[in-house]
């Protein structure tokens, strides 16, 4: 009994995570998938009634607008964060004078929740006060800037808030990326006679394919899962024109009652998830057997 | 003749890129600093507009100088008026948070260490498809976990508690603490290890005894982003808490949203700046850990 106690040691102690990831993670989302199955409302019932949560959804005018606006917010929130952060830190890798001050400025936001950055950006954004009111005080007096009352353009200012807090990082990611790279290329690529700008754009950035990856993964997986940036931001509004897939999610369920419905579109969220992580996952994997 | 004629056009040549370096470095420069006040611009109109009145920022714009250090805000946003209903403020919250973080960071630290240590020290048949396993909750949206969480905890009677935040962020913390402990353990050499067997250490011996005393750096870096993350949650504390066992995040929200007579911003902003420093104070003085958590575990939105 000892004996066996003692050979077995290291999977008992294995077995509280696994039975914990086991139950909390798979069990969970295995019962999500079978509500999104049932006609359940308020309560959850067990019979199965087919795709008719998932025919709801499609055909939610709201649930066409949270998918909307998540390829728009997804779309402009990459392009921003990849652009932005590869400028920051191919320009930080010219041995620039206070780069660690620079660095810690850029990162900054990332310490904060996105309560806090929604809060402060809600307060700029708002017309009466913010920056429409500074900009006429200046003597621009027709300055207009209210996009986070207006219905069309409200969802770009949940952009400039998401883009703020998460550029930072990918600049981290490729600083780090680039000062991986071995000197003697540059080097060698420059008595070639190459110029700088050559050497970044034909040299280093398609050295940079993995570091791509990984921030096109994250900043996807991030937009997919974005919720408490809305809530503090627009709350969805004005309307629900900045409705997103996780604020449907918690809204049907929390508010409205309808479990069988926002389990559906949980697990479309979790299939989108599904869809970026797996490749990567794979290919992660891949590279590290082949190391 | 040939050679000063080619020398002098060389020189001209270089004069011409020293220029046009000099002009690349200013222009650099300009750039950089521009981006570095779209990065402090909210926290600066945050932080000075937490110390105007209300009337000041009414007539001042968003960048003007508070006329002193009106601390009133901070006091109100930390501590409420002194009436009795309809008065919220963030001191019970903080605490709250705080009461929640502690014991979550502890538990799912421990618990990463652990199988991280058992997955890189004490390998078994099929033990990458177990890390596999539980590296797949790095990445689930939660949303597919609320409504059974939520049923679960009323189901335990630890609904709308500290005690259920807890469980549930050490739970979710484990996917993340077992991959930055396991990506750790394993530079660790086996050797060490296999001769402590032989002189007869066991499990745990070798654990508390070798590896815990050079995990220092991982342990930082596991902690400030158990941390960060648990401090800076919303969606778990929105949805199984509320009222009086929300943390901080949560109630910040119902400060900035409820709409009871006047909006004062200043102590909005006072609140905000209240809910992130904590983790602003991790940043700056821990950031080179920060960022290793950050590139190393940052899968999680």
């Amino acid at each position: 009994m000892f004996k066996w106690l003692e050979k077995n040691l290291p999977k008992i102690v294995m077995a509280p995570a696994v039975g914990l990831i086991g139950w909390f993670v798979y069990g969970f989302v295995l019962w999500t998938l079978y509500i999104s199955f049932t006609n359940s409302k308020i309560l959850p019932k067990y019979e199965l009634w087919g795709f008719g949560q998932y025919e709801k959804l499609w055909a939610s005018r709201k649930w066409l607008i949270a998918v909307d606006n998540l390829l728009i917010f997804t779309t402009l929130f990459l392009i921003f964060c990849v652009v932005i952060g590869i400028i920051l830190a191919i320009f930080l890798d010219q041995k620039i004078r206070a780069e660690g001050l620079l660095r810690t400025i850029y990162l900054y936001p990332m310490a904060l929740s996105f309560i806090v950055t929604g809060t402060a950006w809600k307060w700029i954004l708002n017309p009466t006060l913010g920056i429409q009111k500074m900009f006429r005080d200046w003597g621009f007096e027709n300055f207009t800037f209210d996009w986070l009352v207006d219905r069309e353009m409200a969802i770009y200012t949940i952009v400039i808030a998401g883009v703020w807090q998460s550029a930072g990082f990918v600049m981290a990611l490729f600083l780090a990326g680039l000062r991986s790279v071995e000197d003697e290329i540059v080097k060698a690529a420059k008595i070639d006679g190459a110029s700088l700008f050559t050497v970044y754009w034909k040299i280093l950035l398609p050295m940079m394919r993995p570091v791509f990856f990984t921030s096109f993964v994250i900043l996807v997986h991030i937009s997919i899962k974005s919720y408490d940036l809305i809530v503090a931001l627009t709350q969805g509004g004005p309307g629900i024109s900045t409705t997103m897939p996780a604020l449907y999610m918690t809204q049907t369920a929390f508010h409205k009652s309808q479990v069988g419905l926002s389990a559906a579109s949980a697990m479309m969220m979790f299939m989108a998830v599904a869809a970026v992580i797996i490749p990567y996952l794979y290919s992660e994997l891949r590279r590290e057997n082949a190391r | 003749m040939q050679d000063s004629l080619k020398s002098s056009s060389y020189q001209q040549l270089e004069q011409k890129s020293k220029y046009t370096n000099m002009f690349l470095r200013w222009f650099l420069y300009f750039i950089l600093i521009l981006f570095a006040s779209y990065f402090i611009f909210p926290l600066y109109v945050m932080v000075v507009t937490s110390l105007k009145t209300m009337e000041e920022i009414r007539q001042g714009t968003l960048l003007s100088w508070p006329s002193g250090l009106n601390i009133e805000s901070w006091a109100v946003a930390w501590g409420g008026r002194g009436y009795g209903a309809g008065d919220t403020f963030l001191r019970p919250y903080f605490w709250n948070s705080i009461k929640m973080v502690v014991p979550a960071v502890f538990f799912s630290t421990f618990i990463g260490a652990m199988t991280g240590y058992v997955l890189t020290k004490w390998r078994f048949k099929g033990d990458q498809w177990v890390f596999l396993f539980l590296l797949f909750g790095c990445f689930i949206p939660f949303q597919a976990i609320l409504l059974p969480m939520a049923r679960t905890l009323g189901v335990l009677g630890i609904s709308n508690s500290v005690i259920g935040l807890v469980l549930v962020h050490t739970v979710y913390g484990i996917p993340f603490t077992t991959l930055f402990f396991r990506n750790y353990y394993i530079s660790v050499p086996i050797e060490l290890v296999k001769a402590a067997r032989i002189d007869g250490a066991g499990f745990f011996k070798i654990f508390f005894k070798i590896l815990l005393p050079i995990s220092a750096p991982i342990i930082v870096v596991t902690v400030i982003w158990q941390f960060t993350q648990i401090w800076n949650d919303f969606l778990f504390g929105s949805t199984f808490s509320f009222g009086e066992a929300a943390p901080i995040q949560v109630a910040l929200n119902n400060m900035v949203l409820s709409s009871t007579s006047v909006k004062e911003y200043n102590v909005d902003m006072a609140s905000a700046i209240i809910a992130g420093i904590p983790t602003l104070i991790v940043y700056v003085l821990a950031g080179k850990y920060f960022i290793r958590g950050l590139t190393s575990g940052a899968v999680k939105g």
